[in-house]
């Protein structure tokens, strides 16, 4: 099939795209957007979260022809230009980031979590991120740039104002 | 945790932060070749036999499908005595799993279809894979074998020592098989040409892939190139490349120079890439009236292959933890027909002194002693079996600190009598330990740029530990320059020959070559060297090698919830204080320490490959049923540590901070979960049902 | 991955008739499960319609008190419905409890019911197991069989349900709507589900063809006071080990009336019957929410691996229970 969908803005097309691909494939082996990281195939890490339509959503499981005509947003259309997103800046900013694979994921997660709950507190962070595993950094590092990154995009963050947050 | 931790200034920011969040960071798979096929692997549906037949004719109908490969068509490899390179060389299966041939096709898809089309019929033999204490299997493994055994040690007598002695433990520990589980899978892309191989590889160690895979295809080294600029995560199953770096290379020898892309499946990854072994491990310990050890005994038995030897030791770690008069210390190995173990972060002491530092504690339960007073109480002057001073040894203070942070002295012993609601509510306590690894043969090259830049090369592998960063702070400190003023290459076979990224020793490793490198580039060029002024060197042998006993300590500290109920366990706040000499970089290096805690958070709770000893595989191989910590699972972590001068273990004080946060932590939480509900479990990990009345 | 034809529907008619008439064809919701499965090789459709475009996708508060909620509604919309969270809090509870939120935000109500188990066994592909290949045999039977089934398993399959939301929607009594070629019926969802007995390849009573439209869920009232309590080896992002859906009538410490279902136990979401007989009119203590545990796990049937799922059930039950009566009367 022919698959036209938006990524990041840009109307994109494949060719001789198999119906029964995943929208993962397509991105990283098809279109040259190899941000979004496959890593179980199986929807259980969210290495590969992006937007579809707005929503994120593992690209893993998405068969490629139920992206035909959809809207598809990445890690790589986080930043504006040479602007890290406010997301990106704190993940670097905070040391959330150590050997990188899961982070494109968690950043899609990271972005919308503050879009829809500007203030997040340590518990929601937790749980709107328990679909993204990361082996390295050991997650504190990541609760403290979401903190920061919602601090930073107006809301406060709900029990993260002091050092060490809740204890859940 | 922020904010809480004495480090003035965080360190320089990763240097290639930018890259990794924007997503234009190229992993092993991701690097543009032109014109790529895809391969898809044939794997054995049993676990011992040989293969009898191969009809691939249907599969090679399916469109796109570029070739198919197995035994009989694969070309003869030279045999270096590595069997897990061995790939495709005969009919003879040995584990379930085993990599049996491959499919190369146009995409991704079409050699997994055309892989399923495969029939192959095997030839069955009757197979042993399950993992106990049986005189079939079991035995001693040669100690001149490797570098890692030691042979069994016997000092005093033990037996009669534990039979005087005022508190005794007598009990018996048992870990599971562990798998990594890197983030990113292992992935590799081969190509040939006129010019050689070219892998574009996920790896710890590109010249050791290609000191391995050129001496394979009978070429030269130099026609070989590795380039891992990027590795996300490794763990150890990076560590020695596996069957996949040569089935892909041998599978892109007849694709007429086209490069082969394969990444592993996760599921691949429980068979093909090792594992932590299982274990059982016995420990005895006396003590007298006042908690000093007068007897200790370490008994481990550990899975191996019958493939492929491999031993970690995990007794050892009573080596030179404790004083004891008289030790007991024996390693066996159990071999089965099962994948090839391999190191898995830490190896031996993660196992080790789970069992260790869990027997210290019922002996601190027995004895009626609080367990980080026993611990101070049975601290050696020097080391106690090789009689060497320590090049610095901090234990004390990092449990005394831990203590004091920790708010230990509040702490009522009585095990299971704190609730808060439905939750039952305790504390423990464990130590760390791990030895300081210096690996020689390294070698940087600086060179010094136009306009007071300089450019440093050393072909070690970044694996996301920030060896990128730490390594540029060494050579910008050494230069005298700003740490701007430093471009770092690393991560290719283009660089000078560097170690393995592994033992905790890259930083200690690499580092010292690059310091000593800068001091060779200083004494050739001076102080105000010429554009293109460059220099190669590597770090000497250290004086102080075999004069001193090296280790890094630490202490771990740990809340643990059980719920009455349904005995979920919670570990709500952890605390890991330690002493690893200088620390580089406390930004990179906090996230070191968080991460290896983390990881033994995960060991204590959740992780546990399943064998299925009728099949000879692991059945929970996915991230589906293999658990690794979520977010949810990981409460407040903390991380500090003991400003270390350590002027004996190499010429940048390092120790290694990559393995010891996970060391003792599943110890710690196995005692705080003890001091929670009353229930001692001694076979990890610490699942619901094990604290169900 | 087999090749298929993969076509996108945009009514229930043409839908159904696309795949009635083809032995070899799904229906293709959100993907969490069926994309899996064609992975793993344990599905193989010749074609795919895919119904997520279909008029399915909102919740209506009907005139009689039923809520309706479209097949297609995602499991993260459903959950944040005012209309689940004020009056069935143990459907957004479950709801909430199941998988993550990036799974949420594909899988539909339809697709949630008609998952598959999770069996270790029925999804690799080489070992045997009855339910992806009838008659091959059950490899969990003898095998690692801590997540299977304590209740209604045969001797041809002891796998478990894996939904968390049907669970909810069994102690709800919710209905299933279904359309076929034959036309519409009903089916409550506790019969929607079958168990395995002799034919564990049928998960369900649905025929080759037949689309879930919709669930209905009753007015219940005091479904306003429900809870669903999931019990899993990691604190989030785990299938349940058990888990148990509740709802409660308490009037002046008596239990009125009660809704329960089990999950993590059986082939299909649990409804508890017996431990509803021995609490409906009985007072709300310890001993009653005991016996009405001990009641329902009278037949349990343990394997080598999930001995622990009886107490576990046993102390949930009591614990849930405590709870909602606690709730009451505060």
């Amino acid at each position: 099939m022919r698959l036209n969908l938006t990524v990041n803005g840009r109307a994109m097309t494949a060719d001789d795209v198999w119906e029964g691909e995943s929208l993962l494939y397509v991105l990283r082996e098809r279109l040259g957007l190899p941000g979004s990281k496959n890593a179980c195939e199986q929807g259980e890490c969210g290495s590969c979260t992006v937007y579809l339509d707005r929503v994120p959503v593992c690209a893993c499981l998405v068969a490629a022809g139920q992206a035909q005509d959809r809207e598809v947003g990445t890690v790589e259309g986080l930043a504006d230009g040479e602007e890290l997103s406010t997301v990106q800046r704190a993940f670097i900013d905070e040391g959330a980031v150590q050997c990188g694979f899961c982070t494109p994921g968690l950043l899609v997660a990271a972005d919308d979590l503050i879009e829809r709950v500007p203030e997040p507190s340590d518990a929601e962070i937790r749980e709107a991120l328990a679909g993204n595993l990361c082996r390295c950094t050991g997650y504190e590092k990541i609760m403290a740039a979401v903190r920061t990154a919602a601090e930073r995009s107006g809301g406060t963050s709900g029990s993260g104002s002091s050092a060490g947050g809740d204890r859940t | 945790m922020t904010g809480a931790t004495r480090a003035t200034s965080p360190g320089p920011e990763r240097i290639e932060g930018h890259a990794k969040v924007t997503g234009t960071a190229r992993y092993a798979f991701e690097h543009p070749v032109a014109d790529p096929l895809y391969l898809h692997p044939l794997r054995a549906t049993i676990a011992r036999g040989r293969v009898t037949s191969v009809d691939t004719t249907a599969a090679e109908r399916v469109d796109g499908v570029r070739l198919v490969l197995t035994h009989h068509n694969a070309e003869a490899l030279v045999p270096i005595g590595d069997p897990e390179l061995a790939v495709l060389q005969s009919d003879e299966i040995a584990f379930r799993g085993q990599l049996i041939g491959a499919v190369v096709a146009e995409t991704q898809e079409s050699a997994a279809h055309a892989a399923d089309l495969v029939e192959i019929r095997y030839e069955r033999m009757a197979h042993d894979s399950d993992f106990r204490d049986d005189a079939d299997i079991v035995y001693t493994p040669d100690a001149d074998a490797s570098p890692m055994l030691s042979p069994d040690l016997e000092e005093g007598d033990v037996d009669a020592a534990l039979a005087d002695a005022a508190f005794t433990v007598d009990a018996t520990y048992t870990t599971p098989t562990e798998h990594h589980n890197p983030l990113e899978p292992h992935a590799v892309i081969a190509a040939w040409d006129d010019d050689g191989l070219t892998l574009h590889d996920s790896n710890q160690g590109s010249h050791l892939v290609r000191d391995l895979i050129a001496p394979l295809f009978g070429v030269d080294k130099e026609r070989v190139s590795v380039i891992s600029p990027h590795v996300g995560g490794a763990f150890g199953s990076k560590g020695m490349p596996h069957g996949h770096v040569a089935l892909t290379a041998l599978a892109a020898r007849h694709t007429a120079g086209r490069p082969v892309k394969y990444a592993l499946s996760r599921t691949q990854m429980f068979e093909l890439v090792g594992y932590r072994p299982p274990t059982r491990q016995r420990v005895r310990l006396g003590a007298d009236r006042e908690g000093r050890l007068v007897a200790t005994e370490h008994d481990s038995l550990e899975q191996t292959s019958r493939f492929k030897q491999y031993a970690e030791q995990s007794a050892s770690a009573s080596r030179e933890m404790y004083t004891s008069p008289n030790r007991r210390v024996t390693n066996r190995l159990a071999a089965l027909d099962v994948p090839a173990p391999t190191w898995m972060r830490a190896p031996g002491e993660a196992g080790g002194m789970y069992a260790l530092e869990s027997a210290m504690d019922e002996l601190a339960v027995s004895a009626g002693i609080d367990p980080v007073e026993l611990r101070l109480r049975n601290e050696p002057e020097v080391a106690p079996v090789s009689g060497l001073p320590f090049s610095s040894r901090n234990l004390p203070a990092c449990l005394r600190e831990g203590a004091e942070r920790f708010g230990w002295h509040e702490r009522d012993p009585r095990p299971g009598v704190r609730r808060e609601g439905d939750w039952l509510v305790g504390t423990g306590v464990a130590a760390s330990s791990f030895p300081s690894l210096f690996f020689p043969g390294s070698l940087a090259t600086i060179r010094h740029e136009s306009g007071g830049k300089y450019r440093v090369e050393i072909g070690a592998v970044d694996i996301g530990t920030g060896s990128r960063t730490a390594l540029t702070q060494l050579a910008a400190e050494a230069l005298e320059v700003p740490v701007e003023a430093v471009e770092l290459w690393l991560g290719s076979t283009e660089q000078p020959h560097a170690s393995l990224a592994g033992g905790s020793a890259g930083t200690a490793s690499w580092g010292s070559t690059v310091v000593e490198a800068v001091r060779a580039f200083r004494t050739e060029h001076g102080h105000d060297p010429v554009s293109g002024a460059e220099t190669t060197a590597g770090a000497g042998k250290n004086p102080d090698a075999g004069e001193y006993a090296m280790h890094s300590y630490g202490a771990q500290f740990a809340e643990v919830r059980v719920n009455a109920d349904t005995g979920e366990v919670r570990v709500p706040r952890m605390l890991g204080v330690f002493a690893a000499g200088r620390i580089v970089n406390p930004r990179t290096a906090r996230s070191q320490f968080l991460g290896g805690m983390t990881m033994g958070i995960s060991m204590a709770l959740h992780e546990h490959s399943v064998v299925d000893e009728r099949f000879g595989h692991v059945v929970n191989h996915d991230l589906a049923g293999y658990h690794i910590a979520g977010n949810a699972d990981v409460g407040s972590v903390e991380v500090d540590w003991i400003d270390e001068h350590d002027p004996h273990v190499n010429p940048v004080g390092v120790k290694g901070i990559g393995e010891i946060g996970i060391v003792g932590t599943a110890a710690a939480i196995g005692n705080a979960a003890h001091h929670a509900t009353g229930v001692r479990v001694r076979d990890l990990p610490l699942t619901p049902e094990k604290f169900l009345r | 991955m087999k090749p298929f034809d993969y076509q996108r529907a945009t009514d229930a008619d043409s839908a159904i008739s696309l795949v009635s008439g083809d032995p070899e064809a799904r229906y293709i919701g959100g993907g969490t499960n069926l994309v899996d499965h064609m992975k793993l090789g344990i599905a193989e459709p010749g074609k795919l319609v895919d119904i997520t475009r279909l008029p399915y996708d909102s919740v209506e508060s009907l005139p009689d008190g039923r809520v309706r909620i479209g097949a297609t509604v995602r499991n993260s919309d459903l959950a944040a419905e005012p209309v689940i969270r004020q009056r069935y809090p143990v459907l957004a509870q479950a709801l909430l409890s199941g998988a993550s939120g990036q799974l949420r935000n594909l899988a539909t109500t339809g697709g949630n019911l008609l998952q598959r188990t999770r069996c270790s066994y029925f999804q690799d592909v080489t070992t045997p197991c009855n339910k992806r290949e009838p008659g091959s045999g059950c490899s969990a039977l003898e095998g690692w069989n801590r997540h299977h089934a304590v209740l209604g398993a045969s001797e041809r399959c002891v796998a478990t349900h894996p939904s968390d939301m049907a669970v909810a929607l069994a102690a709800l009594d919710a209905d299933v709507l279904v359309e076929g070629p034959d036309g519409q019926r009903t089916v409550p969802v506790t019969e929607l589900h079958r168990l395995p007995g002799d034919e564990p390849e049928r998960d369900t009573v649905l025929r080759h063809g037949e689309l879930v439209t919709a669930v209905e869920l009753p007015s219940l009232p005091f479904a306003s006071r429900s809870r669903y309590r999931k019990v899993r080896d990691r604190a989030s992002f785990a299938f349940a080990l058990v888990s148990v859906a509740a709802a409660v009538e308490l009037v002046e410490g008596t239990i009125t009336d009660v809704r329960i279902a089990l999950g993590g136990l059986a082939h299909k979401p649990w409804r508890a019957t017996e431990a509803e007989r021995v609490l409906r009119g009985a007072p709300a203590t310890e001993e009653t929410f005991r016996a009405a545990a001990d009641a329902e796990l009278a037949a349990a049937r343990t394997l080598r691996d999930n001995e622990f799922k009886v107490p576990m059930t046993r102390n949930t039950l009591a614990s849930v229970l405590r709870e909602l009566t606690r709730q009451e009367g505060s």
